[in-house]
């Protein structure tokens, strides 16, 4: 376990040490000096001087890659031009909007991939499969800022029954936070639906065909125990680990999300940052996802390894 | 191999010619493939087909309904949704293929460099690779859009660059089945150089996966064009793109859905055909699934 610990963590720090240059190199894609965009429309010469010696702009490349890698180690991201705050402050404020969105996204998801995955894979080849199989294909194939708009069609002007936009905490008000996030949910979770229903019904067919699951239908267990027992644990694990790896995918989503349904999260705060070219805080937002990225990458694979006796005895 | 000595003509055919008439016998596949064509036909006689000049304003034909004249209906400022649909499709095929090529003209010798060499030169590859990915696709695709500057070119080349690093794994990957085969040895033996032997005997065995991702890429890459074109970060308006004509409809969702809906449906069946086509062309390419 240990060694597997170490081996894993020696191949983090050179991906985190490139997914910072990658970030920090964004910058120089700025045509002319970086000073005189960051310092906005007025162009005040002090603030651009100011901004020069902060940034550290008249140093050599390196050189200033290396004070903006040491700040961030030290939590400092930099700091928003527009709002005048912390990179830091403003991505720990709209993470739990986010996080919540991403949460009931991510519960929508398994419960409607898994549900099709085992479905179509019990009923292989029958109308039922074929049904599951076009739904991740729908899933697959409709931009997720279309459906959103269509759902506040359907549900918000024609029906009239849940809120087109807005956000409410759910300390305040739980029902009308629900209310105003199971749309955005639904429509974040739609997509990755698709994506662990192929999964789950891939996985599930393997282990159905499997000696043991055979022994257990031999020994004339119910064939529902066969699949929710005896199948289901082993070729859930495959998949929630998978599943995992769509966080990449819930992110992405949840910008358009987000600026579908007026939604005050992580994507909202990325998308404004680009049209008030507030430089610094998009650099935090990608770095900040990378991170998280990358540490529940670590995570998925460390319970695959916790999971599965096998890689556990080899890695001793 | 002694099977391809004594088979029949007709399955002695070059895989590539196997894999299309696998394909061609995929009702899913061709029915794709023929709504691509139908799109590509679009795009290239859009002048022709576009019953009005999409950028042209009618202050008397502001939010109209579908109508005899206006088959999708009139947007907020006048302009004919389906002559705005029909030049919409230069924008989403054009950023799927030009930002796929971009991420194959990238990904592929960078993954052969990868795969073939080795060593440090690989490990270092690898490293920037899982760096690339670790950077959700769009939200990476956003930040170079941002910093380039809002434009379907930007927009292109952020999305090819975006999508690069899944390329060089892939053909990383596939360069490391290859290379222990026996005529790649044979090839070095007789003095190739790598270069050669990495252009004329190892590409060639890894192309078909590489067409199958492509074409599943052409499909992200539309979405991810509208979705930048959506936010704004693509195509500038007034100039016609399925992804802005999808942010203005937003906006006038409860009185003019007719705007909304044609553009969805299109980015819709494009991407889906792209889809099936991939799909399609990976079982076809599968010598299992034959």
């Amino acid at each position: 376990m240990f060694k597997f610990l170490i081996q894993r963590l020696a191949t983090i720090v050179p991906t985190l040490l490139f997914v910072s240059i990658l970030i920090f190199g964004l910058q120089q894609l700025l045509p002319g000096d970086p000073a005189m965009i960051l310092a906005g429309e007025e162009r005040d010469p002090t603030v651009i001087a100011n901004l020069h010696q902060k940034l550290h702009l008249d140093e050599p490349l390196p050189i200033r890659y290396l004070y903006w890698a040491a700040g961030v180690l030290k939590g400092d991201l930099g700091e928003s031009v527009r709002i005048q705050k912390p990179v830091l402050d403003l991505v720990i404020e709209k993470l739990p909007v986010t996080l919540e969105l991403a949460l009931l996204a991510m519960l929508i998801a398994l419960t409607i991939g898994i549900t099709a995955g085992i479905v179509s894979a019990v009923a292989k080849d029958t109308v039922w499969d074929y049904a599951a199989n076009v739904f991740a294909l729908w899933g697959l194939s409709t931009p997720n800022f279309w459906l959103g708009i269509m759902l506040i069609l359907l549900f918000s002007v024609t029906l009239g029954w849940l809120p087109a936009s807005g956000y409410v905490s759910p300390f305040e008000d739980l029902k009308a936070n629900l209310a105003a996030m199971v749309m955005p949910a639904f429509v974040l979770g739609n997509a990755i639906a698709a994506v662990l229903m192929r999964h789950m019904r891939s996985a599930m067919l393997q282990v159905l065909s499997t000696d043991y699951v055979r022994t257990a239908r031999a020994k004339g267990l119910d064939e529902r125990v066969v699949v929710l027992k005896h199948a289901l644990r082993n070729a859930l694990t495959p998949v929630i680990t998978l599943g995992a790896l769509e966080f990449g995918t819930l992110l992405s989503g949840a910008v358009l999300t987000e600026q579908v349904f007026t939604i005050p999260g992580f994507g909202k705060l990325i998308v404004d940052a680009v049209f008030n070219r507030d430089y610094a805080v998009v650099q935090g937002v990608v770095l900040c996802t990378a991170t998280a990225y990358i540490a529940l990458n670590l995570a998925a694979d460390l319970a695959y390894f916790l999971v599965n006796p096998r890689l556990r005895d080899s890695h001793g | 191999m002694t099977t391809a000595i004594t088979a029949s003509p007709s399955s002695a055919a070059s895989p590539g010619w196997r894999a299309l008439k696998s394909l061609a016998r995929r009702r899913g596949a061709v029915a794709a493939l023929g709504v691509v064509v139908f799109f590509v036909l679009l795009a290239l006689l859009a002048p022709a087909v576009a019953p009005y000049d999409p950028l042209a304003t009618s202050w008397s034909a502001i939010r109209k309904a579908p109508s005899a004249a206006h088959w999708f209906g009139t947007d907020e400022i006048g302009r004919d949704v389906l002559s705005r649909v029909v030049w919409g499709t230069r924008a989403s095929l054009l950023a799927g293929i030009v930002s796929v090529f971009i991420s194959l003209a990238f990904g592929i010798p960078i993954g052969l460099l990868a795969g073939y060499v080795g060593g440090w030169v690989d490990a270092l590859i690898s490293r920037m690779t899982d760096a690339m990915l670790a950077c959700p696709f769009l939200i990476l695709a956003i930040a170079l859009a941002a910093f380039l500057g809002p434009s379907l070119t930007n927009a292109m080349i952020a999305i090819g660059v975006s999508a690069t690093p899944i390329f060089i794994r892939l053909t990383r990957a596939q360069v490391l089945q290859v290379k222990v085969e026996d005529y790649i040895e044979a090839a070095r033996a007789v003095g190739n150089s790598p270069l050669r032997i990495m252009w004329r005997h190892i590409l060639p065995n890894i192309v078909p996966p590489l067409i199958v991702q492509a074409t599943l890429a052409i499909a992200a890459a539309i979405i991810a064009e509208a979705a930048l074109s959506f936010l704004g970060l693509g195509q500038q308006p007034p100039a016609p793109s399925w992804g802005s004509m999808l942010n203005t409809a937003k906006n006038y969702i409860d009185n003019a859905p007719w705007m909304a809906i044609w553009p969805g449906i299109s980015i819709f069946l494009l991407v889906l055909s792209f889809n099936l086509l991939g799909d399609g062309l990976r079982d076809a390419s599968d010598p299992r699934q034959r």
